[in-house]
C-alpha cells in the first residue's frame, strides 16, 4: 500500500510541476511575444539564403530587416540581381532600382613561368601568412600569392588557383565581395558582370622594374591609352586602368597590348578558368 | 559568518581551477569540441551556459528541497532536473528576446543548445550530492560555469594556432583537437591534490 501511495504521490507531483512549467511557458509566450514585422521573414524567404555577408549585413535575415526599417535598399543583394530586387520591392511596396551584377576579377596574370619568384615559400598555406614574409614568394609586390585565401573565403566555390594565380569562374561568381576584402594584396576587384575587358595587372611600378620581375606586368608604354577610341582606358600610377562607362567593348586594346595582359571575355576561351597563354598566343 | 563566505569563494575557486568541468570531470565535452573554433563564439557559449546554470542551480535547489524531499521523490530527481532545465531555457530565451534583445542577439544559438549541455544537469546534481545550501548551490553552479568558460576559451585560442599549423594529413580536424585538449588537461592536473 505504501509502495502505491508513493506512486501515486510521484505521479502527482510531476504531472503539477510539468503543468505549472508548460502553463508558465504557455503565459511568457504570450507576454513575452516579440512583434516582428510580417514582411521580414517574406523578404528572407526571397533572398538567395547563402549568407555571405555581400551586402555589409551578417546574413541575409539581417538584411532582410535592415530593408523592411529603412536601412536598406530592396536592391541591396548584390547576389540576387534585379529578379530578387524585384521581388523584395514588390514586397516593401517601392519600384526597384536595377542593381548591376558584379564579379569577381583577379588582376593579375603572373603565373608560375612568368612572375619571378623573390624565396621558396613553404609556409602555411594562406597569403595572408605568405605576405607578412617579405610580402609573398614573388618578387612583384602586387602580384598573386596564389596560396588561395580568396579560395577558402568564397561562398560560391567560384574561386580556383591555376598555375599559381587564382582564376574566377564567373558562371558561379555572384559578385559578393568576400575575396576583395580576403585578399591581402588588394589585387581582386569587382567589375560590371558584363564588363567584357579587363586589365589584368595591378603593379604600379616603373616599366624598367616591373620588366624585371615580371614578363607580362604592366610597362605603362600607353598602348592601349593611343588605341582606345572611347578615352576608356587611362594609364595612371603605371598601370593601365579601365573606366567601364565609357568602354565600348571594341577590344582593339587587347589586341594591341604588347605585354597580352589586357583580357577580354574572347581571349579567356573558357569563362575565367582557363589562363593559358600559349593557347591564346596561338590565335 | 566571515568563515562561511571564505568557504564559499574556496569552493568558486575549486570548482574554477581543481575541480574544472571539462579537465577533471569531464562534463560539456560536446561542446567544448563543438563550439570552440572561435574564441569569439566560445565566449558567446561560455557567458550562456554562465546565465543558465547559474539560474539553474537555484532553481532545482528549490525544487529539490521544497517539493522532492518532502514527498520522498529524491530518487526522481534526474528527470525533475531536465524538466526544470529544458524548461528554464525556454523561458530565458523567451525573457532575453523581449528585455534584452542585445544580450538576446550575442548568445544566439547556443542558449537553447545548452539545453542538453551535460554540464548544467551535472552541476545540479553534484550540488543536491554534496548537500550545498542555497548559496553555496549559487555560487558552485556559476563557479564551474566560469570554470567551464575558461576552458572553453583556453581551448579556441589554441584551435586558432592549430589552424595555422601544419600537422600531418591523419591528424588533421578533429583528431589533433583532441591532442591539444587533452595536453591542456595535463596542465589542469598541475591544480589536482590541491584541497582548500
Amino acid at each position: 500500500m505504501e509502495n502505491l501511495t508513493n506512486i501515486l504521490w510521484a505521479l502527482f507531483w510531476f504531472v503539477i510541476l510539468g503543468g505549472v512549467l508548460g502553463v508558465a511557458l504557455a503565459i511568457a509566450a504570450k507576454v513575452f511575444a516579440v512583434k516582428v514585422d510580417e514582411r521580414i521573414p517574406k523578404i528572407t524567404e526571397k533572398l538567395p539564403g547563402a549568407n555571405c555577408g555581400g551586402c555589409g549585413y551578417t546574413g541575409c535575415a539581417a538584411l532582410a530587416e535592415a530593408i523592411v526599417k529603412g536601412e536598406a535598399k530592396p536592391s541591396a543583394c548584390v547576389v540576387g540581381g534585379s529578379a530578387v530586387a524585384d521581388e523584395v520591392a514588390a514586397i516593401m511596396g517601392v519600384k526597384a532600382e536595377a542593381p548591376v551584377r558584379m564579379r569577381a576579377q583577379v588582376m593579375c596574370s603572373g603565373t608560375h613561368e612568368l612572375a619571378k619568384k623573390k624565396y621558396i615559400y613553404e609556409g602555411a598555406p594562406d597569403c595572408i601568412a605568405a605576405s607578412k614574409l617579405g610580402g609573398g614568394g614573388k618578387l612583384c609586390p602586387n602580384g598573386c600569392i596564389g596560396l588561395g585565401t580568396c579560395v577558402s573565403v568564397c561562398p560560391f566555390g567560384a574561386i580556383k588557383i591555376e598555375n599559381g594565380i587564382s582564376a574566377v569562374d564567373y558562371t558561379k561568381c555572384q559578385g559578393c565581395g568576400k575575396c576583395v576584402e580576403a585578399c591581402p594584396k588588394h589585387i581582386i576587384k569587382l567589375i560590371p558582370f558584363d564588363a567584357g575587358v579587363w586589365v589584368g595587372c595591378m603593379s604600379v611600378d616603373k616599366g624598367a622594374l616591373t620588366r624585371s620581375y615580371c614578363e607580362v606586368g604592366c610597362i605603362s608604354c600607353r598602348m592601349c591609352e593611343k588605341t582606345c577610341e572611347s578615352g576608356a582606358i587611362h594609364v595612371n600610377d603605371f598601370v593601365a586602368s579601365i573606366d567601364y562607362s565609357k568602354c565600348t567593348q571594341c577590344g582593339k586594346c587587347v589586341e594591341k597590348c604588347p605585354r597580352k595582359i589586357i583580357w577580354s571575355d574572347k581571349s579567356q576561351k573558357k569563362l575565367g578558368v582557363t589562363l593559358d597563354r600559349e593557347e591564346l598566343d596561338g590565335e | 559568518m566571515g568563515e562561511y563566505f571564505i568557504n564559499i569563494l574556496l569552493l568558486m575557486l575549486t570548482a574554477v581551477l581543481v575541480e574544472n568541468y571539462i579537465f577533471s570531470k569531464f562534463l560539456g565535452i560536446c561542446p567544448f569540441l563543438g563550439v570552440s573554433d572561435k574564441p569569439d563564439t566560445a565566449l558567446g557559449m561560455g557567458f550562456a551556459v554562465m546565465f543558465v546554470m547559474t539560474l539553474s542551480s537555484a532553481a532545482t535547489w528549490a525544487v529539490y528541497h521544497l517539493i522532492l524531499v518532502p514527498f520522498h521523490l529524491e530518487y526522481l530527481e534526474t528527470i525533475a532536473f531536465i524538466l526544470i532545465i529544458a524548461s528554464l531555457v525556454q523561458f530565458i530565451e523567451m525573457f532575453l528576446r523581449k528585455f534584452i534583445p542585445a544580450l538576446y542577439g550575442a548568445l544566439g544559438i547556443y542558449l537553447p543548445l545548452i539545453t542538453t549541455n551535460c554540464a548544467v544537469l551535472g552541476a545540479a546534481l553534484i550540488n543536491i550530492q554534496n548537500n550545498y545550501d542555497f548559496i553555496q548551490s549559487l555560487a558552485y553552479g556559476f563557479a564551474s560555469a566560469a570554470g567551464f568558460t575558461l576552458a572553453i576559451v583556453i581551448f579556441a585560442g589554441v584551435r586558432v594556432r592549430i589552424s595555422f599549423a601544419d600537422p600531418p594529413k591523419s591528424f588533421r580536424g578533429i583528431p589533433i583537437a583532441m591532442i591539444a585538449a587533452s595536453l591542456i588537461a595535463m596542465a589542469f592536473s598541475g591544480f589536482s591534490g590541491m584541497s582548500f
